[in-house]
């Protein structure tokens, strides 16, 4: 008998290579290595974990209890599957248009981004999974009580719960670890889907692996085993067609509602076309994980002692053969199977939970101006931590309240109708552009009641909620409303009666509700572009023309999606635009864009409310809801290749008028330099002029002789550095400059520049060296110069009483390098970004300054010359400039 | 001249095709569910007769003709859906 020590020690080293491989797929993701993570096979295998414990260790215990019902679990999903064409197909392609994060987001976006849809799909989710997390508690303390009992142990309560809680930490640990461990919160999370891929592979070979040893080793061969079959208790399968219809239909809702299977079909998915793989893949899997439930079911039957748990044949039946190997195989396939599903449902749970909960409260606490202060994606991470832990503490409580004593198939069984009530609404909002929020509001919360009343709640046992007497008589004595005879209807199986009633009164509120009701117009909107997603999946948004602006929208961003993705997105859409710099004209489309792409980090409704906050236009006109309705539609496409033309030459236009500003703003510059630059040369030479004559006319005496002979040579250098600079930049101008290519680090150029600077300034500089220590190939000098450049003008312009630069690097693999200077002054004005690398260009008080205004025109052009680019950032707080290094100055990392 | 009609007639039956697969992928799920249900109007006798290993070989045979059915379809339809949007601006036009 294998040591339970032992077996501990497997299951941790099994655990250790889940994070391994984790790992590493995060590691081939950071590198842009995606393709294989991506892959069709890996999609599929994703979406396994719709078979979980209970369909590991449950669905024997179920076949030997109630014979070929349990197919109906695995057939439901099958027809969904190989219908993707018609449902699937419509719904990953709404995820992706919409940038949708979960099922909760999904309903929440479909009915006018109501935040109250919202929170109850979470609640009822969050309820309704709740007894599936349990459920894999008990099976992996059960597998693990088994083996302790084997090596003589015999487990009580105390000890089974103990076992839970440490497996419920364990899990929370690596959930926490892989699940929230980027900050860009809307990050597919490569490294737990391919630690699941593997748990797939694990629990469906484990699975065979019993099952071919059940069948050739120990019932000897098939024919053997059908003869087996036909002799056994569960030889006569009469099908009850309530439950037979029901189940099929609930599993099928299942598939697409369970929070864990939206996270892996929809959220998680890459490539549209890996769900046509998907389609005949996931039932091949499912096909495969059922074959050998029977066989297992009826053998253990046979070989088993009188009362032992179906539950566990998978585990005891190869163990009772002194089948060790078998045994131990079965036993991480069971535990792959749990932790599988415990860790991608935690992670869709706590979504939802710190999208549509937390994250609104947090808003609407800090009242005016959240946008703008405090870092949102903090919140949000932070929110999704506790969230994981909170849900673990809940899945543990239920296995503690229920006893852990309940059959497995039950167990999972609440959990499929709980998340079905989903269902209607979801499929509605699909095809039906008239339902609407309070028909959607209304059906769910009658589903939810309904089900709490007929299942969640008798599920913990008679007496233990809801009182005994409460079952026989229903409460205040109102006999219609007994829990398991709604309406007086006495005699159906608690099952069919908790799914038929609540799904039907559901539907039946939702289609009333919908039909008495009338939306708000955001709710036609979204309804339109939701049913239609085909005919136009890109969309306008909901916002009149607002006064928003766009610094103000870029600092929101920022905190919300990170400050790479915004100013990215930004300058994109500034380039799409035909303008330069990183702010766009705040247009209704751009805003429509950037709500969608914040949707992706904290659910549609709160991306709403935040912009909303920003734009303050977040009444919908009628007239907008007429030209983004499909009414319009064919006058859009008339006027689609007038609009395209006309667009093409706004841009155009949109280039020109900002040449030609700044070509006037030059000139003017011009102007002022040239009596700038007379001025300059004289001064000196003015001075120059009267010592030297004083010196010539003799009489002085030599003290003041030499003050003054300074004075000549201090003044003839400056000279000369005016002229040098404006040699220098000739020669950069014509391109005429030749490169002296040198190799070092970033951190040595820029200490170079620091000390070039000196300590004499006040100048406070932060920077964080792990980050600097890229190579580069380039000409370090002029790099360098440019450094020093905008690190000397920090120092004279920044007018905050302690003046301080950041200096951030970005290296990543996919982008050019970029070296920020932020500095935590006023800033510049956005009139004056156009022109500061102009020559000459001062702002404001030129005398304190004490150059000519050329030092960033020449940085400019040196950067030019290096194949990279200086730019002015925007929405830092202080002035900010952004270096990007060019892409042959970085060596390759290796 | 004499080319254009029968390329275009070659094109109509192609796209002609395409709208019947994805009919088919659309009808797929219903017959599935049909036959699903089909045990349940099954003639019961009493007795020793086997009905759960032949309900057995009867749900996954159903099963793995799905599966094969899925596979092929899904290989049409995909096909289908990198070309589609070349042929929707046709389709429009037309």
């Amino acid at each position: 008998m294998i040591s339970f020590n032992l077996l501990v020690v497997i299951a941790l080293a099994y655990v250790a290579f889940l994070f391994l491989v984790a790992f590493a797929a995060e590691r081939r993701a950071a590198q842009g290595r995606q393709a294989w993570l991506r892959s069709p096979l890996i999609y599929t295998l994703s979406l396994s974990i719709y078979c979980t414990a209970w369909t590991f260790y449950g669905a024997v215990g179920y076949a030997a209890r109630s014979g070929l019902e349990y197919l109906t679990i695995y057939l439901g999903p099958t027809i969904v599957m190989v219908g993707w064409w018609w449902l699937l197909r419509k719904l990953v392609r709404i995820g992706r248009a919409q940038r949708i994060t979960s099922i909760a987001d999904l309903i929440s976006s479909r009915f006018g981004k109501s935040t109250l849809l919202g929170v109850i799909v979470t609640l009822l989710a969050v309820v309704g999974t709740t007894p599936y997390i349990a459920l894999q508690l008990q099976s992996v303390t059960l597998s693990v009580a088994v083996f302790a009992e084997g090596s003589g142990t015999r487990w009580g309560q105390a000890d089974l719960a103990r076992a839970a809680l440490w497996v419920a930490a364990g899990l929370a640990v690596f959930t926490v670890i892989f699940g929230t461990r980027t900050l860009d919160a809307n990050e597919r999370h490569h490294g737990v889907v391919m630690a699941i891929a593997v748990e797939a592979v694990v629990k469906l070979c484990a699975l065979l692996a019993v099952g071919i040893y059940v069948v050739w080793g120990l019932a000897g061969g098939i024919g053997a085993t059908l003869e087996r079959i036909d002799a056994s208790t569960v030889a006569l399968w009469t099908p009850a067609p309530g439950r037979w219809v029901g189940l099929i239909l609930v599993s099928a809702a299942a598939l697409i509602t369970l929070p864990r299977m939206f996270q892996v079909m929809v959220v998680e998915n890459d490539d549209e076309r890996n769900l046509g793989t998907a389609s005949w893949a996931f039932p091949l899997y499912l096909l495969a994980m059922s074959l050998f439930v029977v066989p297992i079911a009826v053998v253990g039957l046979d070989l088993m002692p009188e009362g032992s748990n179906p539950d566990l044949f998978v585990l005891t039946l190869p163990l009772a053969q002194g089948r060790q190997d078998v045994a131990v195989l079965a036993f991480l396939g069971g535990f792959s199977s749990a932790t599988s599903m415990v860790i991608v449902a935690t992670i869709a749970l706590a979504t939802m939970v710190s999208n549509h909960i937390v994250v609104p409260l947090w808003l609407s606490a800090r009242q005016q101006g959240a946008t703008m202060t405090g870092d949102v994606r903090y919140v949000v991470l932070v929110a999704r931590r506790l969230s994981i832990a909170g849900i673990l503490a809940l899945g543990y409580v239920y296995y503690r309240l229920s006893g852990g004593s309940a059959a497995l198939a039950a167990i999972g069984l609440i959990a499929f109708v709980g998340v079905a009530q989903v269902l209607p609404s979801l499929v509605a909002g699909l095809y039906w552009r008239g339902a609407n929020r309070i028909g959607a509001a209304a059906g769910i919360l009658t589903g939810l009641v309904i089900w709490l009343w007929t299942m969640f709640l008798p599920s913990f046992g008679e007496g233990a909620v809801i009182p005994a007497h409460v079952f026989a008589e229903g409460p205040f004595g109102l006999a219609w409303l007994r829990p398991h005879a709604l309406f007086g209807i006495d005699g159906i199986d608690p099952l069919v009666h908790a799914l038929y009633w609540s799904l039907l009164l559901n539907t039946l509120v939702l289609t009333i509700g919908s039909i008495l009701t009338f939306p708000t117009p955001l709710e036609r909107l979204q309804g339109a572009q939701f049913v239609n997603v085909f005919e136009h999946s890109a969309d306008k948004a909901a916002w009149t023309r607002s006064d928003a602006r766009a610094e103000d929208l870029l600092m929101m961003a920022q905190r919300i999606i990170g400050a790479t993705e915004a100013q990215e997105l930004f300058r994109s859409e500034a380039a799409r635009q035909g303008k330069g710099g990183y702010l766009p004209d705040v247009t209704v489309d751009f805003i429509g864009r950037l709500e969608r792409q914040l949707a992706g980090s904290v659910g549609a409704a709160t991306a709403h409310a935040m912009v909303g906050q920003l734009t303050e236009g977040a009444s919908v006109s009628v007239e907008d809801l007429i030209a983004v309705a499909d009414e319009a539609a064919q006058i859009m496409e008339y006027s689609l290749k007038l609009e395209q033309k006309s667009a093409e030459q706004e841009r155009t236009a949109t280039a020109l008028r900002e040449a030609n500003e700044k070509l006037t703003a030059i000139s003017i510059q011009k102007d002022a330099f040239l009596s700038q630059i007379s001025h300059e040369l004289r001064t000196p030479m003015t001075s120059i002029r009267s010592f030297s004559e004083i010196l010539r006319d003799g009489e002085v005496d030599p003290e003041a002789r030499g003050r003054f002979a300074t004075i000549i040579h201090d003044e003839a250098n400056r000279l000369t550095r005016l002229l040098d600079d404006l040699l220098d930049l000739s020669v950069l101008e014509h391109g005429q400059v030749t490169l002296n290519r040198e190799r070092g680090t970033l951190e040595a150029v820029l200490d170079r520049a620091e000390a070039a600077v000196g300590p004499a300034v006040k100048l406070v500089i932060r920077r964080r060296r792990s980050a600097e220590q890229v190579p580069l190939e380039t000409d370090l000098d002029r790099l360098a110069q440019v450094f020093i450049n905008i690190i000397a003008n920090a120092a004279k312009y920044c007018r905050a009483e302690q003046p301080e630069l950041r200096i951030v690097v970005n290296s990543r693999a996919d982008r050019p390098v970029t070296v920020d200077f932020i500095d935590n002054g006023d800033g510049i004005e956005a009139d004056s970004q156009k022109i500061i690398f102009e020559k000459f260009a001062r702002l404001g008080d030129t005398r304190k300054a004490g150059g000519a205004g050329l030092g960033l025109a020449i940085s400019r052009q040196v950067m030019e010359a290096l194949g990279g680019a200086i730019t002015y950032l925007p929405g830092q707080g202080g002035a900010a400039f952004r270096v990007v290094l060019p892409e042959a100055a970085r060596l390759a990392a290796e | 001249m004499a080319l254009r009609p029968r390329r275009s007639e070659f094109l109509e039956r192609r796209s002609y095709r395409q709208r019947r697969m994805r009919d088919a992928g659309r009808i797929l799920p219903v017959f599935a569910l049909v036959f699903c249900l089909l045990p349940l109007i099954w003639p019961r006798q009493g007795g020793a007769d086997g009905l759960t290993s032949t309900g057995l070989m009867y749900l996954f045979g159903l099963w793995i003709v799905l599966i094969v059915l899925a596979a092929a379809l899904s290989r049409v339809l995909r096909d289908d859906e990198t070309r589609t949007n070349g042929d929707a601006d046709k389709d429009r036009l037309r």
